[in-house]
């Protein structure tokens, strides 16, 4: 044995010898950090570098069966998840892993922010960082376009309907997405080479300046309630600290980071064993458009957004929130480079992330079950609630009728079921009279279209006397309040009426 | 191994010395000349640089530098007897612009909606407002976007929903009792600030006479550039 461990160190001694990186290396993994750093808080950047390396990894293996090519990518999908040993598996590990990805560069992003770690001297490193979001995000929808099934193809649509928006240049932009007329061999074949070559060569450059500064400039220290940063003082006092309270990166503060790596890669593993690869859903085939086409679950929150907007709103929110966004994050760490670093002395970050993380968390929920999409198939699928039709004359089951075959449950739900667009008119009657409902099915109004061309005046009539019926647990109807007045005035002067 | 560890060893003892004797200043005096050549070199790689840059630009920005009216063609969608007055019926063409490899994409649907004799109106099935495949619903006489509910009626005009316009309707003219569109370019909102003249003005110029309707049937160019982009 101690001769073997001889011949290791010495073949090891070769290597060094002509390389010389073995001792650098070394070094900069025992140098030096302040023990304070040695936080649980401090592991998610590098369990992002972790899983970037993971998604790397299978990123190459599926691309030893994937065909980049729209006429075969689906079907070269469904040879890996069914033909292909363990292809659903790596299929799996790259989906939940990008998940994962997103997930923690975001908490990572959050807790930079939350613990001031932007702050000088490492304003250029949050900066890098935002791009390296950035650049995850653009991996996570470039991802997706290459998962090319029917939700792919779709996406593809909006997003060329959201570049087409662009003022002047949004022809040209489309023409460049799609790298032809139509969404088709070439869009695939640029949206591979984006997610293959071009933005993870950048995100590999950029992660590595990213990790270069940290070793550079030193951890974060852990934020001290009065502890203020200041230029002229900070690096001294850094250093200071790095002397007193020093301990070695590898193993004393790296163990956490190390044990916090292994679980995140064991629930990526255990989801992917659990739950298995996302989709694919149907074929990229345009001509079917039985098809509800929905983003992954990072983009679910801006397709909610897109379904609330007022269509005047929508263009220029849409590209001037992103640049306002993202030039705040930007700016942020050049514009309070300096001054207090804990959270509890620092109300309005906590507000701008509750704040934040309250509204995605709203929207994606709400992205999860569309209550602005009418539900196409819910006139034929979802039964009127026996109860509503006793005790109903013929015309007001006929209008029943008339309820399903126009489609519109669609829209509105009864007993529970339809769609969520509309209002619910279980208790329509207790809020309009006979005649507001005339009106509204005629003539729309609100966001609902006008019916007046899609119903003959008896089927109007028979539909409105149903609507009528509707009054939730016998609530009281809706009265007109101005006819009492006009009928109290008719009594009292019956000639001036006429 | 002892060969190996005297390795770096004997090259600082071949360059260590070396380095001490070379440290004369007047080598370094007629840097000037070496200083010039190098900016020169370095100006003769910017300009291969921009030699080189015209034609990846170019390649690159191909697809968007093209014009749009390039990528319209004719498209036989039938004959006529395949739309039954009244109706609005789903028809898919191949689009004219297509690669063996496009597969299943290079196929396009689309919405026929006769109105009546020879007045057709053919709508895109993207919806206005992301492109999401928009639903005929016969019975309600309207079409419904699955992704935000975008709702259009039976002519095209918006209904309700974040839609800000109509759907994208493309050019057509019958020639012996074949309906033909002119497609090659997905729909987008993006011409619609060029093309003030909406489609269905058209229309109604072709229900005019028989020598106003050839003539806006001839137009070698698309009328409708919002509805062919």
């Amino acid at each position: 044995m101690p001769d073997l461990k001889q011949r290791g160190l010495e073949v090891y001694n070769w290597f060094e010898a002509r390389l010389g990186l073995g001792t650098p290396l070394i070094e900069v993994a025992e140098h030096e950090v302040p023990a304070n750093t040695a936080s649980w808080w401090y592991v998610f950047g590098s369990a992002a570098t972790v899983i970037f390396v993971l998604q790397v990894m299978t990123g190459i293996l599926l691309a030893l069966v994937y065909a980049p090519t729209a006429s075969n990518a689906w079907n070269s999908l469904q040879f890996l998840d069914h033909n292909v040993r363990l292809g659903w598996f790596l299929r799996a590990m790259h989906g939940w892993g990008s998940d994962f990805m997103v997930a923690i560069v975001l908490i990572h992003m959050v807790q930079v922010f939350l613990f001031g770690a932007y702050k000088f001297p490492r304003e250029l490193t949050w900066i890098i960082g935002v791009f390296l979001l950035l650049l995850t995000l653009g991996m996570a929808f470039t991802g997706q376009v290459l998962r090319f099934d029917q939700d792919a193809y779709w996406g593809l649509g909006i997003g060329a309907s959201i570049l087409s928006r662009v003022p002047l240049i949004g022809g040209p932009l489309v023409g460049l997405m799609l790298g032809g007329p139509i969404i088709a061999g070439n869009t695939l074949s640029r949206f591979f080479a984006l997610h293959v070559f071009v933005i993870p060569g950048i995100l590999i450059a950029m992660v590595g300046m990213h990790v270069w500064m940290v070793l550079r400039l030193g951890i974060n220290d852990y934020p001290m309630p009065g502890r203020l940063v200041k230029k002229s003082t900070y690096q001294r006092e850094y250093h200071e600290l790095e002397k007193k309270t020093g301990i070695p990166f590898v193993p004393d503060a790296a163990w956490k980071d190390a044990a916090f790596a292994a679980a995140i890669m064991l629930a990526v593993i255990a989801c992917a064993l659990w739950f298995g690869p996302f989709g694919p859903s149907g074929q990229p085939d345009p001509t079917i458009i039985q098809t509800a086409p929905k983003p992954d679950y990072f983009f679910l929150w801006l397709y909610a957004v897109l379904a609330y907007l007022p269509p005047s709103l929508e263009t220029p929110v849409l590209f001037i929130m992103p640049v306002i966004g993202i030039a705040a994050l930007i700016l942020l760490p050049l514009l309070s480079g300096e001054g207090e670093k804990h959270v509890s002395r620092r109300p309005a970050a906590v507000l701008i992330v509750s704040v934040i993380a309250v509204s995605l968390g709203i929207f994606t929920h709400l992205g999860t079950y569309t209550p602005w999409s009418p539900i196409m198939n819910a006139w034929t699928s979802d039964p009127i609630p026996v109860s509503y039709l006793h005790n109903r004359t013929p015309l007001e089951r006929e209008g029943a009728i008339i309820l399903q075959n126009k489609q519109c449950r669609n829209c509105h739900s009864i007993g529970g079921e339809g769609g969520l667009r509309g209002p619910a008119l279980d208790a329509v009657a207790a809020h309009m009279t006979e005649d507001q409902i005339i009106r509204q099915v005629l003539q729309g109004g609100g966001n609902m279209p006008a019916y007046g061309n899609a119903l003959s005046p008896s089927e109007t009539t028979a539909l409105v006397k149903f609507l009528t019926t509707l009054r939730g647990n016998d609530l009281q109807p809706a009265i007109d309040a101005s006819r009492h007045v006009v009928s109290a005035a008719v009594t009292a002067t019956p000639t001036n009426s006429q | 191994m002892t060969p190996s560890e005297q390795l770096p060893q004997t090259d600082h003892t071949t360059t260590e010395p070396a380095a001490e004797f070379v440290k004369d200043p007047s080598i370094a005096a007629g840097h000037s000349r070496r200083t010039f050549l190098f900016k020169l070199a370095l100006m003769v790689n910017g300009a291969v640089g921009v030699v080189l840059a015209i034609p990846i630009v170019g390649y690159l920005l191909g697809p968007a530098l093209k014009k749009t009216s390039a990528d319209n063609s004719w498209i036989n969608l039938g004959p006529l007897s395949n739309f039954p007055e009244g109706e609005t019926r789903l028809v898919s063409y191949r689009n004219p612009i297509t690669t063996d490899w496009d597969g299943q994409t290079g196929d396009i649907p689309a919405w026929v909606r006769r109105v009546s004799g020879e007045t057709f109106q053919v709508f895109a099935i993207n919806c206005a407002h992301l492109g999401c495949p928009v639903r005929w619903f016969a019975q309600s006489k309207l079409f419904l976007c699955p992704c935000h509910g975008g709702a259009y009626y039976a002519d095209g005009s918006r209904a309700s929903g974040p839609p800000e316009r109509g759907l994208f309707e493309y050019q057509h003219k019958i020639s012996n009792g074949i309906l033909m569109i002119s497609a090659g370019r997905m729909p987008t909102l993006a011409n619609e600030a060029k093309n003030v003249t909406p489609l269905t003005q058209i229309d109604t110029r072709i229900k005019g006479s028989s020598a106003a309707k050839l003539s806006a049937i001839d137009q070698p160019q698309p009328r409708c550039s919002s509805c062919q982009t």
